[in-house]
């Protein structure tokens, strides 16, 4: 572990303005990713700036009806909150397929949503890999890979993104705040995580310099319902093989509002467009749940030993779907 | 043999569990001598070849860096039994991971940079390191671990096979698994006055005091080795491991105490696992299920370093009556970490196969499982011929059928529908030997009233403190709180490692033995013991060398129901239940959590624990607890262990047998003949995640 300088802002802009004048620097939240990526000499900042002491850890309701999740507000919390819990249950039940309890209390909403790759080849320094060390190569594509993409993933990375949280948060049409020393902006979640192309050092669109401050989620659709579900190799504690956030209307036998996002396929939360087309306004039936899968799922390109993936998500897709419309009630 | 049910939660409490949740307890790493530094191990990162370099100028530059110790300037060691511990004597790559040299700075977090920019120059050769039924360089080895002949034949197997009216062919493969105790190894270690004290955390303290003893080539006396408290070892701690011989060498070197601790991601290369292995079994059997040919080929894989051949072969040697049987082991030496002991090796894999098969056999013929190796049973050991000092096999699975409800189960598999969920029950057998070996322990009692013995018996969470002191109570007919143990050091009479199951028992046959000679002393007395008590010795050498005319072993048998998801292809066991015949049970609270212990290893063995070799790298992929899926809390149903008592007088006096390891053995192949119940797949390749499952399911 190298030496670092550390430093814990109260203000937001004096955070910014900290890490404007070093580069390398890093924003600390819950540490539970970030920490270990400098034990395992993945990450090395020369500062860390503990963000944790800003006031960015609220839940609270929007005017709009939504609901505005501070970025150091702990998956726990949102997990627990009565507000999640009722119009997004979606997020709380991705939030609780994540990780342990431990790490949960811990981990933040903007620190999850930067988590990075679990990829083998990338948390060991003494391996190539394009993402840590760009242009040294991809050794994933040809050894241990069970675990990573299917979708968009391209010759020079086969990473996954491993958050549950921001799949959840695809489905919802959720968006990220930025601020950074241009002002601020905004993100849509579905579109903040990159796919690898020739760059997969970059995981995300962020700047350098920019701070998430929180994530915004519109009200729900009326009447509308949501579900996570994630496949993994134990029962607690394991990353996904493969999830799907979903959020449905239903109105006389017809699928209305039709959100769906995949993770565990790609370098991002995989919001799948296609097969919200093939939902939307048709009969909700287990048939036209399995095109929409295979409409999405048809761009997929496993990988020597990773094609379990494809039937599986497929299945997961078409059993939650078919959950989410069988059930009468509408608020969960 | 009379049967008694034992209520599982009574017995002594542990001793130290107050100090264990207080955080009073101190591990190896808690010791920490004034002026201590902090060593960090340099992996070799090719996975065959020579160090020709190592550019330690620059790190030695580093502020706080004190030493780099290489193949070049690290002490010469002498003699060892176990060549993984001739550690930086040449500079030989024999694997990836394998140590090359040793930073040693004024923190661990100085040593640890350091050991990371070290550069490290190699000549790299062509490696190998995948496993193969087929592989050219297989051979057979003389002995099997344990001590075990390799190969064993009894009768004329292949005509006997031919000539059955039932066969079963069958090959099944697990991948390599990893002991991964909480605490990983760690030493701490200091030169004082031409002698060397470590604080190791090990299986036996003892044996680290001769193997340290033999390679700085002192004489035993002036080695100390103290592990109090150990934080699990799953026999990865049962012999000595680089941290207390590179601690020591980079203390004699630089003159200055030395703490190393081994970081999680590189216990898979040099602390040992459980070798991957591929078994073929062949059964063949009378229309009713009784055998009378039974092979059981293994062939599996050890280092360049050492020859480790994890004896999987060798239960089949016990288990069932079969007139005509051939037992063997194949081995291949490739550029892997070495192989070492973990939980019930040989056993914990031999038998998911040979009862995997039987499971087969009893689908073959149409008999219950159960029912099945209840028909087999022998009248002596298969393969010795000797009779069971106790054999309680058919006592734990009709008490286990009972408990678990098994009667009137429906064999068909595949046909239990509960939406998406199949779900299926499956049996199997345990076994594990009953091993003793010689020990030596003092009982004293002083003039206040209080007894202590003194045995250098290493408590790694079995409660073997509290069940010392039980034993020495009952020998000396004195309250339980009136004994003292003292364990965990060389300075106490030697003992043997916490390892086979067998510490409780040789152990405890020394306390034993020692406070019965003092109950005798002290009735020969009268008046006041003079102001330094009395202490007796004891040492059972003799008792144990003698070779028992009898069969000994523990059995169990293990009940599984399992739900599997048919959209994912994933297994979620629902109920775990083992009945174990084990002698007497000493102390049914720590017995049950060895008992529930072993079963959740099973667990982990069957459905979620998998290693990688990675074969353009040469190391296991999966390295630490996020990867490496031991199971968690949520994945650990409801799960009982109950045991029928036995009175065997052929054991020690105690009456014991070994509970430490039976749990894990049958627990999976109970597991996966459910997941066969529930599916009507046969999977033949442990562990049995989604991946491997959701292509036959529908």
């Amino acid at each position: 572990m190298k030496p670092f300088a550390y430093v814990r802002p109260e203000r937001t802009e004096e955070a910014i303005d900290r890490f404007a004048a070093q580069p390398g620097a890093r924003f600390l939240a819950g540490g539970t990713n970030l920490v270990d990526l400098m034990k395992l000499g993945v990450a090395g900042p020369p500062l860390l700036i503990d963000i944790n002491g800003l006031p960015l850890d609220a839940v609270e309701e929007t005017a709009a009806g939504g609901l505005h999740i501070g970025a150091t507000a702990r998956n726990s919390d949102v997990a627990a909150h009565p507000l999640v819990r009722v119009r997004y249950p979606a997020l709380s039940q991705a939030l609780l397929a994540g990780a342990s309890p431990q790490l949960r209390n811990a981990a933040t909403t903007g620190g999850n949503l930067l988590q990075r790759t679990r990829c083998p080849y990338f948390q060991d320094a003494s391996k190539p890999c394009n993402k840590r060390a760009p242009g040294s190569g991809c050794p994933a594509r040809e050894g241990v890979h069970r675990d990573l993409a299917v979708l968009g993933h391209s010759a020079h990375c086969v990473a996954t993104h491993p958050s549950d949280m921001a799949v959840a948060l695809a489905a919802l049409d959720a968006e990220v705040r930025l601020r950074g020393p241009a002002g601020e902006r905004t993100v849509p979640v579905a579109e903040f995580h990159r796919l690898p192309g020739d760059r997969p050092d970059r995981d995300t669109v962020i700047e350098d310099g920019e701070l998430i401050t929180g994530v915004t989620l519109p009200a729900p659709p009326s009447g509308a319902r949501g579900a996570y579900r994630k496949a993994r190799d134990r029962a607690s504690y394991a990353f996904a093989l493969a999830s799907v956030a979903a959020v449905l209307t239903v109105e006389d036998g017809r699928i209305g509002h039709a959100a769906l996002a995949f993770g565990g396929l790609a370098h991002k939360p995989w919001r799948a467009h296609a097969a919200e087309e093939v939902l939307r306004g048709a009969p909700a039936t287990a048939e036209t749940y399995r095109r929409a899968a295979d409409a999405e799922l048809a761009a997929a390109e496993p990988l020597r030993d990773n094609g379990f993936k494809v039937p599986l998500a497929r299945n997961l897709a078409v059993s939650v779907l078919h959950d989410l419309a069988s059930r009468t009630d509408t608020t969960g | 043999m009379t049967s008694q049910l034992v209520r599982p939660t009574t017995g002594a409490v542990r001793r130290d569990a107050r100090q264990k949740v207080t955080g009073e307890a101190r591990y190896a790493v808690d010791r920490t001598p004034p002026g201590c530094l902090h060593a960090c191990p340099v992996p070799a990162t090719v996975a065959r070849g020579r160090v020709t370099a190592v550019h330690a100028e620059a790190v030695l530059q580093r502020p706080g860096v004190r030493a780099v110790l290489t193949h070049e300037n690290a002490p010469r060691l002498g003699e060892a039994d176990d060549p993984t511990l001739l550690l930086l004597q040449d500079d030989r790559v024999p694997h990836r991971g394998w140590y090359v040299a040793v930073v040693v700075a004024d923190t661990p977090e100085i040593a640890r940079e350091a050991a990371e920019v070290l550069d490290v120059d190699y000549a790299v050769e062509d490696h190998d390191v995948l496993l193969r039924a087929d592989h050219p360089d297989l051979y057979t080895p003389e002995e099997a671990n344990g001590g075990h002949p390799a190969v064993r034949e009894r009768g004329d197997f292949a005509p006997a096979f031919a000539a059955s009216p039932v066969r079963v062919d069958a090959t099944y493969s697990m991948s390599a698994l990893h002991n991964h105790p909480m605490e990983p190894h760690a030493s701490t270690a200091r030169w004082e006055d031409g002698g060397l004290t470590v604080y190791d955390s090990s299986q036996g303290a003892s044996t680290v005091r001769d193997v340290l003893a033999g390679l700085f080539e002192l004489p035993p006396e002036r080695v100390t080795v103290v592990s109090a408290f150990v934080g699990g070892g799953f026999g990865s701690k049962g012999t000595p491991r680089p941290p207390c011989v590179l601690a020591s060498m980079a203390s004699r070197h630089t003159g200055r105490p030395v703490r190393l601790v081994l970081p999680r991601r590189e216990l898979a290369a040099v602390v040992g696992h459980r070798a991957p292995t591929v078994q073929r079994v062949r059964i063949g059997a009378s229309e009713e299920g009784v055998i009378s040919a039974l092979s059981h080929e293994v062939v599996t894989q050890t280092s360049t370093v050492k020859e480790f051949v994890e004896q999987a072969a060798v239960p089949a040697r016990a288990m069932y009556t079969s007139p005509h049987s051939f037992t063997g082991h194949r081995v291949v030496a490739l550029d892997v970490p070495s192989p070492s002991w973990m939980r019930a090796p040989g056993e914990a894999s031999g038998m998911y196969a040979l009862e995997s098969a039987m499971d087969e056999l009893a689908g073959a013929v149409g008999v219950d499982p159960v029912e099945l190796r209840l028909r087999n049973e022998p009248d002596a050991e298969p393969d010795s011929g000797k009779p069971f000092s106790s054999r309680g096999l058919a006592d734990c699975l009709r008490e286990g059928a009972r408990r678990f409800g098994w009667e009137g189960r429906d064999p068909r598999p595949g046909v239990r529908r509960d939406g998406d969920l199949l779900w299926g029950t499956g049996v199997a057998s345990a076994t594990y030997p009953v091993l003793l070996s010689p020990c030596k322990a003092s009982a004293h009692a002083g003039p206040d009233g209080l007894y202590t013995v003194r045995v250098d018996a290493t408590d790694i969470g079995t409660g073997a403190r509290t069940v010392l002191a039980q034993i020495a109570a009952e020998a000396l007919g004195v309250p339980l709180d009136s004994v003292r143990v003292e364990l965990g050091s060389s300075v106490l009479p030697d003992a043997p490692v916490a390892g086979g199951s067998s510490g409780t028992g040789s152990w405890g046959w020394a306390a034993h033995k020692a406070c019965t000679a003092l109950r005798e002393e002290l009735a020969g007395r009268s008046g006041p013991l003079p102001s330094e008590g009395v202490t007796v010795e004891a040492d059972t050498e003799e008792e144990t060398g003698q070779e028992s005319p009898y069969a000994r072993h523990a059995f169990g048998a293990h009940f599984a129901e399992v739900r599997v998801d048919t959209v994912t292809g994933e297994v979620r066991v629902s109920r775990l239940l083992g009945v174990y015949a084990a002698g007497r049970i000493l102390n049914p609270r720590t017995a049950r959590s060895q008992f529930i212990g072993g079963m959740t290893m099973g667990l982990g063995m069957a459905l979620t624990e998998h290693s990688t070799m990675d074969p353009a790298f040469g190391d296991y992929t999966e390295r630490d607890l996020a990867s490496y899926h031991v199971p968690a809390c949520a994945d650990v149903p409801a799960i009982e262990a109950h045991w029928v008592e036995e009175h065997d007088p052929h054991l020690n006096p105690m009456g014991s047998k070994g509970i430490g390891e039976i749990g894990i053995v049958g627990t999976a192949a109970a597991i996966a003949n459910a997941v066969h119940h529930a599916t009507g797949v046969r999977l033949r390749d442990l562990p049995l995640t989604p991946d491997r499952l959701l292509p036959h399911l529908r």
